[in-house]
């Protein structure tokens, strides 16, 4: 297992340069100009030379390179040096500064991802949480009004998009019963419980909204698993020894019909990062989603890049991870 | 039923249904039979006779869209029928081991070997993990599988069919039952790999005396191993015997049929082996015929009337059938 997965992640680099050479072609081919938000008083020569001082006369090829090494040594050795405190060579480096801001990139993305991730993540959490008992509900008790219960929820998880749950929820909520802020609050600090509870209160609304989508999903494949496990021959097998129907259902039965579903879960993390692009705009969280609009329409190249990046990145991640699961939980499956 | 000694498995009765939307389905129409304790009883037909079904409902391990309904289910004097989902569950762990077709498939993939052997030992028998795993080690040389205690550590994958099938041997032995129903257990599995299995139940029944219930659609196993044969047609009995009695003299023409399918090792080789020709019935009805005399060779205006019901031919040996073999003509 872990020469299967080191000679994994070997083969994600190749991947992942061929996909950063893609993302950072499609950019730059892309029409935006840096200076085009500046204002209309701004002479072409200061234009030209701030284009210049950008590095964007230089060939697209040594553009690439360097952005590749500022990227994958650079930027990683800084991040080395200000999460231990210690210097590693000459310690003055060059920073990926977003055109925008003229903040360090990293930095940016830094400071935006606690929000992402605690509201992404708890969402996932949540979105398992629910559609598991769905699905394995659905499955046992297939065609019940509980099963019908759960169609109708995933169907409606699934076909309603995230911006107009969104606004439901918000008109729901927060205008007509005020229970929740529609408005997240990322400079709010945890101190005491009273802002503890706040905390929750803010993050439950695009949570769910997430959770939601998300678990529509999931309780579907978790459903049709199931479904394909109820019937084979080793439950008739559990069954006959005796066993308790519960231990049947959920030791025997789930155990196998997880392997499929955990895949999807494993893949759909990286992906509900572009669902919470559009959550987080609508409630106003200021996590990477909403950074990366901000960079688009501000035409800020070197921050879509890296975030476009850091996206592919989390794909490879997550198939390689969606892999090691799967071969721990099918002792059919050895990676050798 | 037939001799002083009180019956194992004491059927009366039997129907079974299945509710499915293309109507009722009558499966298992009125079967009554027993096993006495250590006897070994046969149960032969054809694809679609009723066999399985006849015994998974007397376990309880049929889907919910059956419904069974009997006179008297009696395991040792207590009645089946009368037991709470509970009592019947604990039955079947610990008092009826089962032994499924095929061996490939039903072991769960995900757990090893040890794992479900010790399963029941642990369920019903209250044992510890530890003594559960020295009985299932035990259990596994007991079937013949080397190297046992290395071996529970391996999943089902891991094994051969025929081993796969020695491993559910061991599994449905574990708790030492009373009563052992095979259900077809060497259909999967090649000729030498199932005459190996045959022999071992053999041994095995010699050694631990349960009473076993031994479905097959396969008269050359029945004649190797069991002491009685039930043959079933149609989701009822049709004929019933001793092994020696029912082969050397057939009476129903389903079995005399059945029989001369067989191909012989003696005498010219036939161009072709012999078949039945014909469908079994789909029972969507309950029977007012026989159920073979669409495809039966004496058939009568009589059995387009009414469905025979058993009548003894001698001590031990009854058939539901209007024709007389050894007379030749209407009984």
């Amino acid at each position: 297992m872990l020469n299967f997965t080191i000679r994994r992640l070997m083969f994600a680099i190749p991947t992942l340069l061929v996909i950063s050479f893609i993302i950072f072609a499609i950019l730059d081919l892309a029409p935006g100009d840096p200076t085009a938000s500046l204002p209309m008083t701004v002479p072409p020569e200061v234009r030209a030379q701030i284009r210049s001082t950008l590095g964007l006369d230089e060939p697209f090829i040594i553009r690439y390179f360097l952005w590749l090494k500022q990227f994958m040594i650079t930027e990683p050795l800084n991040l080395i040096e200000s999460s231990f405190g210690i210097t590693i060579g000459e310690g003055d480096r060059l920073r990926l500064t977003s055109w925008a801001t003229r903040s360090p990139v990293v930095d940016l993305i830094a400071e935006r991802m606690p929000q992402t991730l605690w509201v992404v993540g708890m969402s996932q959490i949540i979105a398992v949480l629910i559609a598991v008992p769905i699905g394995v509900i659905s499955a046992y008790k297939q065609y019940s009004w509980i099963d019908q219960l759960g169609t109708l929820f995933s169907m409606i998880g699934f076909s309603v998009p995230t911006f107009f749950t969104g606004l439901l929820f918000i008109v729901i909520f927060s205008v007509n019963l005020g229970w929740f802020p529609s408005i997240y609050d990322t400079n709010h600090v945890v101190e005491d419980w009273d802002s503890f509870v706040f905390q929750i209160k803010q993050m439950i609304m695009p949570t769910m909204v997430l959770a939601l989508f998300t678990a529509a999903q999931i309780s579907r494949y978790m459903r049709a698993s199931m479904l394909d496990n109820l019937n084979q021959d080793y439950v008739r097998t559990a069954r006959a020894k005796g066993l308790k129907e519960q231990t049947v259902l959920l030791v025997h039965v789930l155990r196998n019909s997880m392997i499929p579903v955990v895949t999807v879960i494993a893949l759909n993390i990286p992906t509900i990062f572009g669902g919470a692009i559009i959550t987080e705009q609508i409630f106003r969280v200021n996590g990477i989603g909403q950074l990366l609009i901000t960079g688009i329409v501000g035409a800020d190249i070197p921050l879509v890049q890296t975030l476009t990046f850091i996206f592919a990145a989390l794909i490879v991640l997550f198939n390689l991870i969606a892999d090691i699961l799967y071969g721990m939980l099918d002792p059919r499956i050895r990676y050798e | 039923m037939r001799d002083e000694i009180a019956p194992l498995l004491d059927v009366v009765d039997l129907h079974t249904v299945f509710q499915t939307r293309g109507g009722d389905v009558h499966a298992v129409n009125s079967v009554s039979f027993s096993v006495a304790p250590g006897e070994l009883l046969g149960v032969v037909g054809e694809s679609g006779s009723g066999k399985s079904v006849t015994m998974m409902s007397l376990m309880g391990l049929l889907p919910s869209s059956a419904r069974v309904e009997a006179q008297a289910v009696n395991f040792e004097g207590r009645n089946i029928r009368d037991m709470s989902d509970d009592a019947l569950r604990v039955l079947r762990g610990r008092d009826v081991g089962f032994v499924f077709q095929d061996p490939m498939t039903s072991l769960n993939p995900v757990f090893t070997v040890g794992y479900q052997l010790t399963e029941a030992l642990r369920t019903h028998l209250g044992k510890s993990k530890k003594e559960a795993r020295a009985r299932a080690a035990e259990m596994l040389s007991l079937v013949g599988i080397p190297d046992a205690k290395a071996r529970l550590n391996d999943y089902p994958h891991q094994f051969s069919g025929g081993m796969r099938q020695r491993v559910m041997i061991a599994m449905a032995l574990a708790c030492d039952p009373k009563l052992l129903i095979a259900d077809e257990p060497t259909t999967a599995l090649d000729v030498t790999i199932q005459a190996q299995i045959l022999e071992l139940v053999k041994g095995l029944r010699q050694k631990m005396g349960m009473g076993i219930v031994w479905i097959t659609h396969d008269l050359g196993v029945v004649a190797g191993i069991a002491d009685r044969v039930m043959v079933m047609y149609g989701g009822q009995i049709v004929e019933q015997a001793p092994v020696k009695e029912l082969f050397a003299n057939p009476q129903h023409p389903y079995t005399i049929a059945l029989l001369e399918t067989l191909p012989s090792l003696t005498g010219e080789r036939p161009e072709r082996l012999r078949s039945i020709d014909g469908q079994p019935p789909i029972l969507g009805a309950k029977l007012t015929s026989c159920p073979f005399a669409a495809r039966c060779r004496q058939v009568m205006d009589r059995c387009h009337r009414e469905n025979p019901t058993r009548r003894e031919v001698k001590a031990g040996h009854d058939v539901a059938c209007w024709w007389d073999a050894t007379q030749g003509g209407a009984a």
